[in-house]
């Protein structure tokens, strides 16, 4: 069926809820209104106030009652408004619901799923366009994904509720509307990337609301000439490795693509990994594209600081005149 | 009742033992002392203190890295612990010694996390009592979740005492100004929630006094939140238990949330690691001194003859040996094996964290075999 990943967000929470009496829904506004972008539309309606929890608009209360919600036996999935509304329940995330596994030596088990909306692109205000994910990728204990497409939305908010460890679960927002086809089928583990288009010449690496514009810009460059393997992260902790360095190895080049800023971030984490296993296959060194090292510009200015599909085509461009 | 002036303003301050001693009638708190094992209150006073002044001796020893004291909050902890029932949940700070002990926890294990052998010490769920939990007021909230939980397990107001489960989180009076204890009020007074915030106001957060925190007393606060609160004296180990008690089976009727202010003194410095001389005058300790939770209970039993000098020095015989069950005890404790970080970090050990732990292991080695070889 075609849906939007709003929808398929919807669907696959409407399923989890279904097939597991301890799933449960806490966030703002997620009841009655259905969430400010409607993805629990319904949900209350239909599993009533105990499951789909209008909470108290508190981000430090959302997590922290998830985690004793968890400890009493639930797995809750919690939303958080925007990206930029998470730091509240920073101290939550990163002093307890990343270390209680380890601090009780495995005793203490908490499935909460974090949903946040996250990426700019959608002409918003500050604090609602934010890439967080570097935080939380580098908080040990925490698994950190993001879905590009409805079906990986539909599939991996499933798997993510189903994990035993704690997930951040990060929703391109500005692809929130883009329709794609969606079946039942999980075809791939939650922490494993994918190659959504295969090439000879180059790697891109991309993520969340970066793949589509990726996509974008390997069409156009194998228009110039150059066959294009782009690869969608999804689970930007754990990183698969493997996948990334095996493409590398055969391309030789590697381009990573994110919004989040550039200095710490996600791509140089990447590149380091690259270096380290395929560093006799390089023909050019790995370059990042990505935000800049500001706050989050206003959005008259957000289109020219977001990686689109020229930065993508010059990057290439430096990439093979190595 | 009591008024006992404090510095904050007068609040009523409730109280069934007087610090000489003597049982006194309160309008709002009783206790029936048929039903309450007074003698066993006495002897869990006793073994907490003990446990308290071995563990620092055995920090000054260098064999625990730091130890927080509960000198002086004896009866505040034990009196609240004796009013839980097995299926009540207990979110502690990181100073519930005597709460962990009454409820069963090996006291040996409390020791652990202070020596380094481990961040935790023992399974939450063997007596329903959480891990210490060192971020100031963060475990309000999982408190409250927990409640949630227990309302939506149909485990509150049942009328079945089995079933009907409360959740006594403990914070002290630098809690209060945290967010997340705010947060924590609204959320359990919104929902009516089965939980009741034990507060040991001990009047001081490391170095910053009560009146840094607040300007009115602490179980004031709850009505701003629309539930109740009480101040009891935290010294009163009678009194501590009697409100505790009835603020649990209020909670656990689906009466909702309470607010318990145990005015009470930390009468040793933040931790081994303070020196409580560079804020607070020696006058002040040495008033509260003389409001000892302990004294008061020794002459209690002993004035209206419920113990003998048998009993008391039965109990002494047993806190002898718990000090030497944890004298050897700690010295015992198992040291960490080197995979103990990478195996419990995740529930599926990524790949990446497999790899650096085979690459550590290998590393060790290659130094053993080093060492071996010189």
């Amino acid at each position: 069926m075609m849906l939007s990943m709003v929808k398929a967000l919807n669907d696959g929470m409407r399923r989890a809820l279904e097939s597991d009496r301890r799933v449960l829904l806490i966030g703002e506004d997620i009841g009655r209104l259905g969430g400010v972008f409607r993805t629990t539309d319904g949900l209350q309606k239909d599993f009533g106030e105990d499951r789909v929890v209008d909470s108290p608009l508190g981000e430090a209360g959302i997590v922290g009652s998830a985690i004793g919600l968890a400890m009493r036996g639930y797995r809750p999935v919690c939303e958080i408004q925007f990206d930029g509304f998470v730091y509240p329940a920073v101290n939550q995330i990163i002093t307890q619901l990343a270390k209680i596994r380890h601090r009780s030596a495995g005793a203490v088990c908490l499935p909460v799923v974090i949903r946040i909306p996250f990426g700019g692109g959608i002409g918003s205000i500050e604090h609602h366009s934010e890439s967080p994910e570097t935080y939380f990728a580098h908080t040990a204990g925490l698994k950190v994904v993001t879905c590009s497409t409805p079906q990986d939305a539909h599939t991996m908010i499933r798997q993510a509720i189903a994990s035993d460890d704690p997930t951040i679960f990060l929703e391109p927002k500005r692809r929130y509307w883009a329709k794609g086809d969606v079946t039942d089928a999980p075809d791939l583990a939650l922490d494993k990337a994918r190659i959504v288009r295969s090439g000879n010449d180059i790697t891109f690496i991309a993520y969340g609301p970066t793949v589509d514009t990726t996509l974008q810009a390997a069409e156009a460059a194998e228009a110039q000439g150059h066959s294009v393997e782009v690869i969608d992260l999804r689970s930007l902790s754990p990183v698969d490795t493997e996948t990334v360095v095996d493409s590398v190895r055969r391309t030789g080049r590697a381009l990573v693509i994110h919004e989040a800023s550039l200095s710490h971030g996600m791509g140089a984490e990447i590149t380091a990994r690259i270096q380290h296993e395929a560093f006799y296959f390089l023909e050019a060194p790995v370059l990042r594209i990505t935000g800049y090292d500001t706050p989050y510009p206003p959005s008259r200015l957000e289109h020219d600081w977001l990686p689109n599909v020229e930065r993508i085509l010059s990057a290439t461009d430096r990439s093979f005149r190595y | 009742m009591a008024e006992v002036q404090t510095t904050e303003g007068n609040e009523p301050l409730h109280q069934l033992l007087t610090p000489d001693g003597t049982a006194e009638l309160d309008g709002t708190l009783s206790l029936d002392l048929t039903t309450v094992d007074v003698r066993a209150l006495y002897r869990d006073l006793v073994l907490t203190r003990r446990l308290d002044s071995e563990a620092i001796a055995l920090q000054r020893q260098g064999e625990l890295g730091l130890w927080p004291s509960l000198l002086g909050q004896e009866a505040a902890q034990v009196g609240a612990a004796h009013a839980l029932l097995d299926q009540d949940m207990v979110f502690p700070t990181y100073r519930e010694h005597g709460v962990a002990c009454c409820r069963g926890v090996d006291p040996i294990s409390l020791l652990g996390l202070f020596r380094g052998t481990t961040l935790g010490g023992w399974d939450p769920y063997d007596r329903n009592f959480n891990l210490y939990t060192l971020v100031i007021g963060a475990q309000t909230l999982h408190a409250v979740g927990y409640a949630m939980g227990v309302v939506r397990d149909d485990a509150v107001g049942s009328g079945d005492a089995d079933r009907d489960t409360a959740v006594l989180a403990f914070l002290g009076d630098g809690a209060l100004s945290e967010g997340e204890t705010n947060e924590a009020f609204i959320w359990a007074a919104t929902q009516q929630l089965p939980v009741v915030f034990f507060c040991q106001n001990n009047q001081w957060a490391i170095s910053a006094p009560y009146s840094t925190q607040s300007r009115i007393p602490a179980a004031r606060r709850a009505a701003g939140f629309g539930f109740p609160g009480i101040r009891v004296d935290g010294n009163d180990v009678l009194a501590c238990l009697a409100a505790t008690r009835d603020a649990l089976r209020r909670a656990r009727s689906g009466g909702g949330p309470t607010l318990i202010e145990a005015l009470t003194y930390r009468v040793n410095a933040h931790t081994t690691a303070d020196d409580a001389s560079r804020y607070r005058s020696a006058a002040e300790t040495e008033e509260w001194t003389g409001r000892d939770p302990l004294t008061r209970m020794h002459t209690f039993l002993s004035t209206e003859g419920l113990a003998d000098p048998d009993f008391f020095s039965d109990v002494d015989k047993q806190s002898d040996a718990l000090a030497e069950r944890l004298r050897t005890g700690c010295r015992a404790l198992a040291e960490p094996g080197t995979t103990l970080p990478f195996e419990h970090t995740y529930a599926d050990m990524p790949a990446e964290l497999r790899h650096q732990m085979r690459e550590h292991h290998d590393f060790v080695a290659s130094m053993e075999r080093s060492e071996a070889s010189q």
